[in-house]
């Protein structure tokens, strides 16, 4: 598989990445070169065979449903580049 | 160099335990060799003098108590990675500017318990993503070592090179690293410093700044293998903050060290030896069979058939967990804002600044084989080759082998804009993505150097929580090699 620059760009949307024309057309050839390599995969019968989950064998750890952390909103925020009252500042989402 | 810093991290301990010398005067010691030096290496990109300082006088009051702990007064570097409370946390990115964590890493928080004193954060690839530390938002590191004869700057590895760099250049005693595809034990390889990647689980993720959680995994770099034992352990727990970390003890590594290997199977891997490879990586390897046969290690030839799938299908799962990892970095919560005309806009903006060019080049990689339509193509089929590569390692288990002895790196230190192809740059990881594709720990431990007097190293790769064995073979190689220091040319 191969992507072409209109994937590209849509990609980036997804990522939330802003690209330049020249951009694109630059990471189209990088993205090809690297799908092309990873297409190695498809030599490999995987027929029958589950994708792999957790590397070590262990239960999933479970605790108590209980409030344990917190209380502390201030340093939360304190690395927001814009914040009011502890909350985060965003731009206006809702007209 | 002073005296001081010419000790070795257990040396510098027992001396420090005995009152040869104070936690103060080592870390002064420290402090002046990053003073001459970083300026050349740059493997530093924040230096925590005052914090040093005070943390080493209170190692001092501990020591005149009898109360010190298992690095107390010991001054290590910390990469970039690793949240520590107040201190420049960046992972090496633009995207992170500014950003000081309220909290600690647990494993960094290990560390201070034990009394080890932190000298600054270390210069890696942006979020750990490189091979020659080249992506970094704050520049290059440079090798301490040179090829002989020759003025030209090398690179130290990636991604944890400011590591590496500050370990062989004495400009710490010790620094911890992380690793998800080879980012410890290959700048060790080419730094000539010893690296371990423990079993997936064993040091606890939580306070690191997270690249492929599946993945990624925190270790030691040093200069001997004593060292290293000495510093996992601190390193290591069990952690409930961490889902992953494994409930398990963690064993006293350093008594693995010099102990016999007499019996020890170890197996050797046909499908490492790889076209192209250099001469002098081929006699290295020999070498490292003698020594262990030497030793009284048996030698069996395995096949681990999937190998040369591991590196495409890590090229899928890593992107892919990254691409969800680092969509955490949107301008709302912390680090660099770029306005845009509405909050879309202020997110792309944000990330096309924040982020450099092989960050971006993942996360569009990740994103894209975890898009609509693709996800069962790409990333399904990633995991099922995982699944053999893993068999393949339980398989030569199963059938007794102890350990495993393969090259850590295709080659030595190369100069940076050396390798400009993407894919070319990720087959320096060629010999060590298998063991994190598979979880397993792996040891980089220097064995030789190359032609052209630049280190080569060896990997020892064990069986899940088999490091206790790996430091025992590390410390043949290393008692059969010898140590090897770089010429101090940077200050």
């Amino acid at each position: 598989m191969s992507v072409d620059i209109d994937t590209v760009k849509r990609v980036a949307h997804l990522a939330r990445i802003k690209v330049t024309d020249t951009e694109a057309d630059e990471m189209t050839g990088q993205l090809n070169t690297i799908l092309a390599f990873v297409e190695q995969l498809d030599e490999v019968d995987v027929s029958g065979v589950e994708p792999m989950t957790s590397v070590v064998k262990q239960e999933m750890k479970k605790r108590a449903d209980v409030v344990d952390d917190g209380g502390y909103p201030q340093d939360v925020v304190a690395n927001a580049p814009m914040s009011e009252d502890n909350f985060f500042m965003v731009p206006k989402v809702v007209e | 160099m002073t005296e001081l810093t010419k000790l070795t991290l257990t040396e510098a301990r027992d001396g420090l335990a005995a009152r040869d010398f104070s936690a103060r005067e080592l870390t002064d010691a420290y402090l002046g060799e990053i003073a001459a030096g970083n300026q050349a290496l740059n493997a530093y990109v924040a230096v925590t003098e005052d914090k040093a300082r005070a943390m080493a006088a209170a190692s001092d009051a501990r020591l005149a108590k009898g109360e010190g702990g298992a690095l107390e007064g010991i001054p290590l570097g910390i990469k970039d990675l690793f949240a520590t409370k107040g201190v420049h946390t960046q992972a090496c990115s633009h995207i992170l500017d500014g950003f000081k964590p309220p909290y600690e890493s647990t494993v960094t928080a290990n560390l201070w318990a034990d009394g080890a004193v932190m000298l600054g954060k270390l210069n890696m690839d942006e979020f750990a993503m490189g091979s020659s530390n080249e992506t970094s938002y704050y520049g290059n590191v440079v090798n301490p070592w040179k090829r002989t004869g020759s003025d030209e700057a090398l690179v130290p590895g990636g991604s944890s090179g400011g590591s590496a760099a500050a370990v062989a250049g004495a400009l710490c005693l010790g620094a911890t690293a992380t690793d998800t595809g080879g980012s410890i034990r290959q700048p060790a390889a080419l730094t000539g410093t010893v690296g371990m990647k423990p079993t997936y689980g064993r040091c606890s993720r939580w306070g690191t700044v997270a690249f492929a959680s599946s993945l990624d995994q925190a270790g030691p770099i040093t200069r001997t293998v004593r060292d290293n034992a000495v510093m996992l352990r601190s390193m290591a727990s069990v952690d409930a903050k961490d889902t992953t970390s494994i409930d398990a003890p963690v064993p006293d590594y350093e008594a693995a060290v010099g102990k016999s290997v007499r019996g020890l199977r170890i197996g050797i891997p046909k499908e490492y030896r790889v076209d192209g490879m250099p001469d002098e990586i081929n006699a290295l390897w020999q070498q490292g069979i003698d020594w262990l046969k030497d030793a009284g290690a048996e030698i069996v030839e395995i096949s681990l058939p999937h190998t040369k799938y591991a590196l495409p299908a890590y090229y899928i799962v890593a992107p892919a967990e990254a691409s969800s990892n680092l969509a955490r970095y949107d301008g709302v919560r912390y680090g660099l804002r770029v306005d845009g005309k509405d909050i879309a806009d202020m997110y792309e903006n944000t990330r096309a600044a924040g982020f450099g060019a092989e960050v971006k080049r993942r996360v569009m990689v990740g994103t894209y084989v975890l898009s609509a339509g693709y996800y069962d193509a790409y990333y399904l089929k990633a995991q099922k080759v995982r699944t053999l590569i893993k068999r393949d390692f339980d398989q030569s288990f199963e059938a007794g082998v102890d350990a495993i002895l393969t090259p850590a790196t295709p080659d030595a230190a190369f100069a940076p804009g050396a390798i400009t192809d993407p894919v070319a740059m990720y087959l320096n990881d060629i010999f060590t993505v298998t063991v994190n594709m598979a979880g397993l720990p792996g040891l980089a431990v220097p064995a030789g150097l190359n032609r052209d007097g630049l280190p080569l190293g060896l990997q020892l790769i064990g069986r899940p929580f088999g490091e206790e064995t790996l430091y025992s073979l590390g410390s043949v190689i290393e008692q059969a090699a010898g140590r090897f220091t770089p010429k101090r040319w940077w200050a």
